[in-house]
């Protein structure tokens, strides 16, 4: 996949399939320590014990309508690829835990891309689950939790275009804060809106 | 950087200016974006925020837009469905940002079906 983002969005959907309610997705860049740790977890049915093994074998899927399944096998590989690796745990209905870790300055790490269209496009094509994304960047930590927001908005309060259109620009804003260094942004008023001095 | 709060949601509303429970029961159109690994992979998030995009715009509160999975038909993903009350659901495929414009004026708003991208009739 071109992005990050991209499977991240793509192991969520094994979660909905899996008939989870809530999907937690954590993004921590530790710049600091060279590493992305990505970290998806549902409380779906699970992965039967004598699958688990065998998960980024192409061949071993769960879905009854086609014998073949790339998604964790894709992102396996591309964590295999930037020094990284792919962990999963599940228990048979107990829902699955998938954990991916990325060397952060890989030249073949993939960039994290859109995130805001990732949880936006899950928000609105899944109106029965809730989804808690945290995005940390070295300790700065952003989260939206899709349970508090639909207690204020309603059940469906969410599936408003308009209403995430404006939550998408709200993401991508609070990610870009969390990128720009403390105190960068002062720095750039006082060059008169340029970054490099 | 802390939460996404209740206030920044009531900001975000207020500026929408209109009610989300409108719509409650009163869909007449339903567009399935497929969203598997293939269809990710070929572009179906980008088709995506296309139609949320379009929704935002045009002043509809009759459209239900859902993701599913894969078709099984990877190679002509990225796959849309378009399935207006009382007709037949329309598959469309090879979908981009301006097919899914197209599509989402003509077919979605007008009900004329674009049958130079359509796959299928299901």
């Amino acid at each position: 996949m071109r992005e990050l983002s991209l499977h991240i969005l793509d192991i969520v959907e094994n979660g909905v399939a899996a008939g989870a309610d809530c999907i937690r997705i954590t993004v921590d860049e530790a710049r600091r320590d060279d590493r992305i740790t990505i970290t998806i977890t549902d409380n779906g049915r699970g992965i039967p014990a004598e699958k688990i093994d065998r998960l980024t074998d192409p061949f071993i899927t769960l879905r009854p309508t086609r014998r073949v399944g790339l998604g964790l096998p894709l992102l396996s590989a591309a964590a295999q690829r930037c020094d990284g690796a792919l962990d999963v745990s599940s228990k048979a209905g107990d829902g699955t835990r998938v954990q991916a870790v990325f060397r952060y300055s890989h030249i073949d790490r993939a960039p994290m891309g859109d995130m805001a269209a990732t949880i936006t496009t899950l928000i609105m094509g899944n109106p029965g689950i809730d989804f808690v994304y945290r995005h940390i960047i070295d300790g700065r930590e952003f989260t939206l939790d899709t349970r508090g927001l639909k207690e204020e908005l309603g059940e469906n309060g969410l599936q408003d275009a308009l209403l995430i259109h404006h939550l998408a620009h709200n993401i991508r804003g609070r990610l870009k804060q969390l990128t720009t260094k403390i105190g960068e942004s002062e720095a750039r008023e006082k060059n008169h809106g340029k970054t490099d001095d | 950087m802390g939460k996404l709060t209740i206030d920044d949601l009531k900001k975000i509303k207020e500026k929408t200016t209109r009610d989300t429970f409108l719509r409650d029961g009163q869909a007449t159109v339903k567009v399935t974006v497929h969203m598997g690994t293939c269809g990710i992979a070929a572009g179906a998030r980008e088709v995506m925020s296309t139609l949320l995009e379009e929704m935002a715009e045009a002043d509809h509160q009759d459209i239900l837009v859902f993701t599913a999975g894969c078709l099984g038909k990877c190679s002509s993903e990225p796959n849309v469905t378009v399935e207006i009350m009382d007709g037949e659901p329309i598959v469309y495929q090879h979908m981009d940002a301006d097919k899914m414009r197209q599509v989402f004026k003509h077919h979605v708003l007008l009900g004329e079906v674009q049958t130079d991208f359509a796959l299928a009739k299901m």
